[in-house]
């Protein structure tokens, strides 16, 4: 209370010729592992240097823990100021029932519609003309992280793609390694997927599954060859037993485990831990197979609410999480790409100058949040935690409960 | 006058009854309004927010397809069976061995209840961490020499029901206790010497004598051990989160994520509404035996 009030104070009269008073906002994420954290403290200390005071509402145990929280809050009549979401299709029914703020005065003032690259990221702020959200990062999915220390003590060269890394697998089993590290939790078993997806079937198959839902896409001969890489991916992972994305990371950086396939929040874990990219651990876009990332990402939404300081400090916040510093130190620190096509990210490491050449190229896929309802995406992650965790289930039936997922989706 | 004397029924207790009326409007609006609320629901289609847009049966067709719901009926059915059985049993002994009078009998007793002080939450991550295999009991017993020794029920899948029943019957059995014990002290110490006369064995006057005449008792455990099954969830989510895989999912839970994370309050609402049916089909056939019975008896 006292540090608060001290603090409060502080900015008060540090930022007394700019605006009238200090504005406190709740912001609710759910950015708590070592790199997330570091990075959402580069908002919080660009919004407070305006004058303005960030209140952290950090919702652990990630994103399925956190939205239901942040959704009862903003539909119960206790919103917050502003909230995380990723980027896609969680926060549609909120908008359209009307709950967010329009942010429209602010974007155009400021030309987002110019200013971010790829568009599709706005596109998906946008509802009925009006913008919604304040796109603040690119992540894509399509990455595997490999530990060159565990491939030196195993004893096998480090793999440049799927296929070397599956035939590598027993060598790194008999140096007591786990070949692939995957946490436990639905979502992380469900990304994979889409990972080998994009990468064993091609983008075309992806858009069709998913974009289409085409169910016979879905029951074709392409699909089919990605559960056989989901059944060794199972294999491979049928000994790690930890529950959280960074735990399995950690796996891979202090060498325990040969790879992980994750997004590329993952970097942010290792740049936490020190490791230089290349020399530590290597990166893998596409699984060395199809380069090609997918545009997620997250985004911020602003619920309305009845109080014109607060609304006014909104504008504000969003503002100030598109600015170009802002960008730069916050994907630095996060490992993502900024969603401005007009920053320099000089001091970006290997891995995320790879990031940003595929997407100059334009090789990107909208991301599965932009593309499947929550309700789709539940169905799908029960589909493969329990896949990966059977080892009855035939890659078969698994695909069988596929196709039924994908012909029902909404 | 002849009101006065003798009001009607309705004016009967009239102080009581103006006191209920809280209570009374609460029962109806919440419980009963809420509930028709949520089967009148369950038949739409409602995702984030509800809206009533009907859409027949298709929310039930769904759900009995989908082999998470499966799961967790089977895992529900299992955890509850056993939960009962064991909880009566040994919350019975524990009672019966309390109450020879034995010394320290507060200690043991403080020592018994004591877990049902914790909430779920924490009871769950206390066995989290005894039953996990790199830390708890395992790796203790392999510490003694024992390097074959594997006991990792929250890692496999085929059993990790029986790990959180385990820690389900740590934290409620204590109370079964409590009752039992209370349920004891209730008998006459005349009936133990009647027995005692008569020579029947210790064992079987529990059996044949004490047993019966506890039956109200039993019957409040029952209840409040059923109510406690019923609602399972937050022991899983904290010892396991439903998994590894779907193996330890039930229905509460089920509830829980269709609602708010998956964002379909329709297939939320069909689940809980087919948990309540079950329950009515239970229960109410039993209160109407023994609550419906007694009046005319």
């Amino acid at each position: 209370m006292k540090i608060r009030s001290m603090f409060a104070a502080l900015a008060a009269t540090a930022a007394m010729p700019l605006t009238a008073h200090a504005v406190d906002l709740e912001v609710t994420h759910w950015w708590t592992s070592g790199g997330e954290a570091a990075a959402v403290a580069e908002f919080a200390k660009a919004f407070d240097a305006t004058g303005n005071h960030w209140v952290d509402g950090a919702i652990a145990g990630s994103g399925g823990t956190a939205r239901p929280i942040m959704i009862s809050r903003i539909t119960g009549g206790d919103p917050m100021a502003a909230t995380q979401f990723n980027h896609g299709r969680q926060a549609e029914e909120l908008v359209e029932a009307g709950l967010m703020r329009d942010l429209t005065d602010v974007a155009e003032a400021e030309g987002w519609a110019d200013l971010v690259n790829p568009p599709t990221l706005l596109d998906a702020c946008t509802l009925d003309g009006r913008i919604y959200c304040v796109p603040v990062n690119i992540h894509s999915w399509q990455w595997l992280w490999l530990s060159n220390q565990a491939f030196a003590d195993a004893g096998v060269p480090v793999p440049a793609n799927w296929d070397e890394f599956v035939a590598a697998a027993p060598a790194l089993e008999a140096a007591g390694k786990i070949p692939l590290a995957v946490g436990q939790q639905p979502w992380q078993t469900s990304g994979a997927f889409d990972v080998l997806l994009v990468a064993l079937a091609g983008p075309d198959v992806f858009r069709k599954v998913y974009g289409d839902k085409d169910a016979e896409a879905a029951a074709g001969p392409e699909i089919a060859r990605v559960f056989q890489a989901a059944d060794d991916a199972r294999r491979m992972s049928a000994n790690s037993n930890v529950q959280d994305w960074n735990q399995a990371t950690n796996l891979v950086i202090t060498g325990q485990a040969g790879g992980q396939i994750m997004g590329d929040w993952a970097q942010g874990e290792f740049q936490v831990a020190g490791q230089v990219a290349g020399e530590d651990y290597t990166c893998l876009p596409g699984l060395g197979v199809n380069e090609i990332i997918s545009t997620g990402g997250d985004a911020f939404y602003f619920p309305i609410v009845d109080d014109a300081d607060v609304t006014e400090a909104q504008g504000v916040l969003a503002s100030v999480m598109m600015s170009p510093e802002t960008q730069v130190a916050f994907n630095l620190k996060k490992g993502s790409l900024p969603v401005r096509g007009d920053v320099d990210l000089a001091a970006a490491n290997d891995c995320m100058k790879k990031g940003l050449e595929i997407l100059a190229s334009g090789n990107v896929l909208p991301s599965v949040d932009e593309l499947l309802s929550p309700d789709t995406t539940t169905q799908k992650n029960d589909l493969f935690v329990e896949f990966f965790n059977n080892p009855d289930m035939t890659p078969e039936d698994a695909q069988a409960r596929f196709v039924e997922i994908i012909d029902s989706a909404d | 006058m002849a009101s006065q004397q003798r009001p009607g029924r309705l004016f009967r207790n009239m102080s009581a009854k103006v006191a209920s009326i809280p209570m009374i409007l609460t029962a109806l609006v919440v419980f009963i309004g809420g509930t028709a609320w949520t089967v009148l629901y369950s038949f739409t289609d409602s995702k984030l927010l509800p809206r009533l847009r009907f859409v027949g049966f298709d929310q039930y067709e769904r759900l009995w397809s989908a082999n998470r719901w499966l799961v967790s009926i089977e895992n529900l059915a299992i955890y509850g069976v056993l939960s009962l059985i064991f909880q009566l049993v040994i919350g019975f002994m524990l009672a019966v061995l309390l109450d020879q009078k034995i010394r320290f009998e507060n200690t043991f007793r403080t020592i018994f209840l004591y877990p049902f002080a914790l909430s779920f939450i924490v009871t769950g991550l206390v066995w989290q961490w005894i039953l996990n295999p790199d830390f708890g009991i395992q790796s203790v017993v392999r510490g003694l020499g024992f390097e074959s020794f594997t006991f990792d029920p929250l890692y496999n899948a085929d059993i990790v029901i029986y790990g959180i029943l385990i820690a389900g019957l740590w934290q409620g059995t204590g109370l079964v206790m409590c009752l039992m014990l209370a349920g004891l002290r209730g008998i006459d110490e005349d009936i133990w010497k009647a027995a005692r006369v008569d020579g029947i064995p210790a064992w079987k006057t529990y059996i044949q004598i004490i047993i019966p005449m506890m039956r109200p008792v039993f019957i409040t455990t029952l209840v409040i051990i059923t109510s406690g099954i019923v609602k399972l969830y937050d022991l899983v989510v904290a010892q396991t989160g439903g998994g590894p895989g779907l193996a330890s999912e039930v229905p509460a839970k089920y509830v829980y994520d269709f609602m708010f994370q998956a964002q379909n309050l329709g297939q939320g609402f069909a689940a809980s509404t087919m948990m309540l049916l079950t329950v009515a089909i239970i229960v109410v056939p039993w209160a109407y035996l023994e609550f419906g019975g007694k009046k005319r008896g």
